[in-house]
Formats: C-alpha cells, structure tokens, sequence
C-alpha cells in the first residue's frame, strides 16, 4: 500500500513567484490499483509524481510505501521500491548506451552492483527473450545504441525496463505524450498487458481525461494542488468525459477552461 | 626526425595517454570538465619525487602519488556534489589549491632525481639502450591500465558510473547514487592523472611545480585527437583511441619542431598544441556528414 498524507510543497516560497504546487495531498492507493491521475497544467500531478519517485522532497506531510516511511529518502534509496517511466522517450534511457546495456541498468535496480560483467551471456538471452515480446524486432538490435530508436520503441523498452525488478508501485508520468496517436495506442495497450500480467500497483499521470478513463480501475483529479475527485471501480466504469466535467465543475463550483484537457 | 626524437615522442606519447585515460573518465564518462588535472599531475610528480628522495620503495612512492591524485580528485567532486559548486569552478579551485599544496610537498619549487632508484632502474640493467627500453615498458603498462579500465568500465558499477555521466535522473531512477559514482569516478580519474606524473618525472628525472601548466590541454587533445581518427562506439575503441591520439598529438608536435623550414622552436609549444586541438575539434564536424550520427543526443 502506497500512502501520501497531507503532502505539502511550495516552490520560490517567501518570493514573490511564491507557487503552493501541493496544498496537502492526501492519497491511499491500495495494492494492485491502477490509478490515472489527471488535471489542469499547475494542479500538482508532475509534482505529485516526483514526491513519491523522491526527486523532490515535500516541504511537509508524509509518504508511506509498505509499512515504511520514505519520506526523506532520495531517489535512488527508493529504486528497489518504485520503478518509473518518464514523459521523454530521452529521458529514461542512455541514449549513448546500447539497449542491452540499458536493460542492465533496469535489471540492477535495487540491487547491489557488483564488478562482475554487466551484461553476460545468460543475461543476454534472458534479454532478447523479454524483448521479443514487444515485436518491434528489436531482438537482433541488442547492440546498437538506444538513440537509434524511435520514441515510440523507446517508451516501450522503457516500459519493459521499469518491469524487469519487482517494485511496490510504479510511475507513469504521461508516458505516451510526446508520441504520435498510432504509438501511444500501441504503448498503452503494452502498459496494460504488463500492469495485468505482473499485478503491478501503478499510478499513471496523463493529460488526456479520455485516456484516463479508459485504462485503470481509479481515476484522481487533481486540482491546484488537492484531490478534487476520486473515482473507482463501478462508480467509474461507463463514466464519460463530460461526466467528469460535470462531477468536477460541481465540486469546484467552476468551469474548465484548459483547452488541452477538454480537446485531448 | 631521427629516431632517438621518434622514440622519445613515443614515450612521452604513452606517459600521457595514462593522463588521456584519466580525462576521458572525467570528460567523456562522466561529462565532468575538470581541471584538477593540471595540478594532479605536478602533485603526483611531488609526491613520488618527495618519498625518493627519502629513500622510499619507487614503486610505493608512485603508488602514493596515485593516491595522493585520487584524494585531490574526490576534493573537486566533492566541492561539486556536496557544496553545488559548478563542476569547471570546483576543478579550477583544487587546481589553484595543489600548487601551493605541491611546493609545500617538496619544500622547493623543484627535486632532482638523477642518480636515485626509480621504477624504470631495472631497465639500465638490460641488453638494449634505455630508449627503446623505456618506450616498450610504458606501452605494456599503458595496454594493461586500458584493459583494466575496459574492464572496470563493461561492470555493472562502471555501467552505472557511465550511466550517472550521460542521463543523472535515470540512473537515480534506477538505484544509482550518482554523487557517490562522480567521487569514485573523480578520484580514479585523477589517480591516472598523478600515477603519469610520477612516471614522468621518474622518466625525466626530475619533479617540477609547473610541470603542470597545460596538462589538460594535452590530455584533451588527445581525447579529441583520437576520436577524430576512429570511432569511438565502444569502451575498448574510445580507450585505445586515447591512447593513440596521444602518440599522434606528440608525434605531431615532434614533427612541427623537427621540420627546419617551419622555422618552430621549443617555446612555440603551446601555441603549436592550442592549434592542433582546435584543428582536431573542427576536422570531425567537417567530416561528420560521412559517417553518420555522432555521440549523444539530448539527455535531459
């Protein structure tokens, strides 16, 4: 069970670019749920995000993974519990690097690095094995460099990566965005197949309410900064868009008007 | 150039192919521009001379100065890492630091070593001139620190140095404590670095402070030399082409004092090794059209 209690951060505070990005999140996400989390530009999501991947420290409140409290854990303390997934095809990879020496990065997460060979021939197989799956006949690639892939096939060998050690929880931070429509159908229809497969605790941030909606079994939006609305299971399921914008507008007691959210 | 000159560049050559090593790791693995270089290697030349004088074993005297090199590396990361200084600040400050850290180890500005026992002693004893005894020794220690380096480099806590180099957030994402790897990578740098200075001034018997002064800018062009004659898609290519940029960065200079009608003398160094750099930062981009995509792209 993953547990944010009244997480709190404000950047610039005491300056006048004075922004509360999260005005006391509370949040349980119970194992085996899948969570999108959605909202305007500015509502806290990304932040949200990294408090819990520990990039970010949150000025007050609280987090929980298991029965431990992480709050002041770095990044790299938490690996062994949270596995994550960027927003930028660059940015989950090396891109210097060659996919098989990627996938040992990911196959080392939370785990004590040794002088032993980074990728050997036994771990060389289980890799191709595990990437054949993907179908994107990367498996005779395994040599080349990460940065002759194209976003969508690196989302999907970081999917892949984020998947290869267990974790308590896992962070899709809108993942698909910056791919095109055809890609990002094909690499959330993979985060599906891996989330179901290894029961896996996820939270996913997107941008799209109709995404939102379609995959997962709770929906949390996020509104400056607070949980605006929390939605699961049958009180979610035939829930349309405009459904949601209506709950939202009746608890907010306003309208939208992030094109974005309403358009994507 | 006659072969006694040929000879020479070629050790010279290989001594500093140990310091290109050195600022490959900084520079190319772990993308930290440092410039601690420049007063590493003097201060592994002080150290060594210092305890050969007092009649240390050479070989523990050049160990020492290797130490002595890594303690001044993990200053400059740890300036970096734990007080946010910027990386090329941090660097100039140790390095501004070691000089007067280096004087105050040899008590003078410099110590001769002619006549003492050093780590290449053992080749006067041999059939064949010292000259291309020396050159042959360095080579077999240059060829085992590479492969070692290959080595250490394809392990899975050389990956994640490599890893904290070219994408930090991902490699914390994955467990990697990147401030540790920048010290531990900081520190093996510049104890290549200061193991080439006590070489050096055991080679050229004696320690100088100002032995220093442009070191950086020969390891570079090393690096950038080499790069620009091969690729470098792996460990062992990028590792061998540092060496052999510093072979050819020496022979080069060794070939532009030689030739009469240059009309180029010793104090013209400098200028002569700010002109090759440039001209080897250039070459490539001109080249780059044919042969495809070249190192990283964007990390962020």
């Amino acid at each position: 069970m993953i547990e944010a209690r009244q997480i709190a951060v404000t950047f610039n505070a005491g300056t006048p670019m004075e922004t509360p990005a999260m005005r006391g999140i509370d949040l349980t996400i119970p194992e085996g749920d899948f969570v999108t989390v959605i909202g305007s530009n500015g509502a806290g999501k990304s932040t949200f995000l990294n408090a819990l991947a520990g990039e970010l420290r949150p000025d007050s409140g609280q987090i929980l993974i298991g029965e431990q409290d992480v709050t002041g854990w770095p990044t790299a303390k938490r690996a062994g519990l949270v596995a994550r997934v960027f927003q930028d095809p660059l940015g989950g990879s090396c891109a210097n690097l060659t996919i098989e020496e990627n996938l040992a990065l990911a196959n080392a997460r939370g785990k004590r690095r040794g002088f032993g060979a980074s990728v050997g021939t036994n771990l060389r197989d289980d890799f191709r094995a595990q990437i054949t799956r993907l179908n994107l006949g990367l498996e005779n690639r395994l040599g080349d460099r990460m940065e002759l892939l194209s976003g969508g096939q690196r989302q999907a060998v970081s999917l892949l990566m984020a998947a290869m050690q267990p974790m308590k929880i896992l962070l899709l931070d809108e993942h698909t965005a910056a791919l095109d429509p055809k890609t990002a159908a094909f690499v959330l229809e993979l985060t599906r197949e891996i989330v179901a497969e290894r029961g896996l605790t996820t939270l996913m941030v997107t941008h799209s309410m109709r995404q939102a909606l379609a995959i997962g079994n709770r929906t949390v939006m996020l509104h400056e900064g607070r949980v605006v609305l929390d939605v699961r299971d049958e009180e979610r399921e035939g829930l349309k868009v405009e459904d949601l914008l209506h709950m939202f507008e009746k608890v907010r007691g306003e309208e939208i008007d992030d094109d974005a959210l309403l358009l994507s | 150039m006659s072969q006694i000159a040929f000879l020479g560049a070629i050790e010279v050559g290989l001594l500093f192919a140990l310091v290109a090593l050195g600022v490959y790791l900084s520079f190319r693995v772990l993308q930290f521009p440092d410039l601690t270089v420049d007063g590493s290697f003097p201060l592994g030349a002080a150290v060594c001379a210092s305890l050969i004088v007092v009649e240390v074993n050479p070989y523990l005297a050049s160990l020492a100065a290797a130490l002595a090199g890594a303690c001044a590396g993990m200053v400059t990361a740890w300036l970096n890492v734990r007080l946010k200084i910027l990386h090329l600040l941090a660097s100039i400050l140790t390095m501004i630091a070691l000089y007067s850290i280096n004087l105050r180890i040899m008590g003078r500005p410099n110590i001769a070593l002619l006549g003492e026992t050093t780590v290449f002693s053992p080749l006067e004893n041999l059939d064949m001139p010292t000259y291309i005894a020396l050159p042959i020794a360095l080579f077999v220690l240059v060829i085992v620190v590479k492969l070692a380096l290959d080595w250490f480099l394809n392990s899975e806590v050389g990956l994640a140095m490599r890893a904290t180099g070219v994408n930090p957030r991902m490699a914390r994402a994955q467990g990697i404590h990147t401030n540790r790897y920048i010290l531990g990578g900081m520190a093996l740098s510049n104890a290549l670095v200061a193991l080439a200075g006590a070489l050096f001034a055991q080679s050229q018997g004696a320690a100088d402070v100002t032995l220093g002064v442009g070191v950086i800018v020969v390891g570079l062009a090393a690096v950038i030399g080499g790069e620009a004659v091969m690729t470098t898609a792996t460990v062992f290519r990028a590792t061998l082409a540092c060496i052999i940029g510093s072979i050819l960065y020496r022979l080069a200079v060794a070939g532009a004092l030689n030739a009469d009608m240059l009309g180029l003398k010793a104090q013209d160094l400098n200028l002569i090794t700010a002109v090759l750099v440039t001209l080897a930062m250039v070459l490539p981009g001109v080249r780059m059209p044919f042969r495809g995509k070249r190192k990283g792209g964007m990390t962020s």
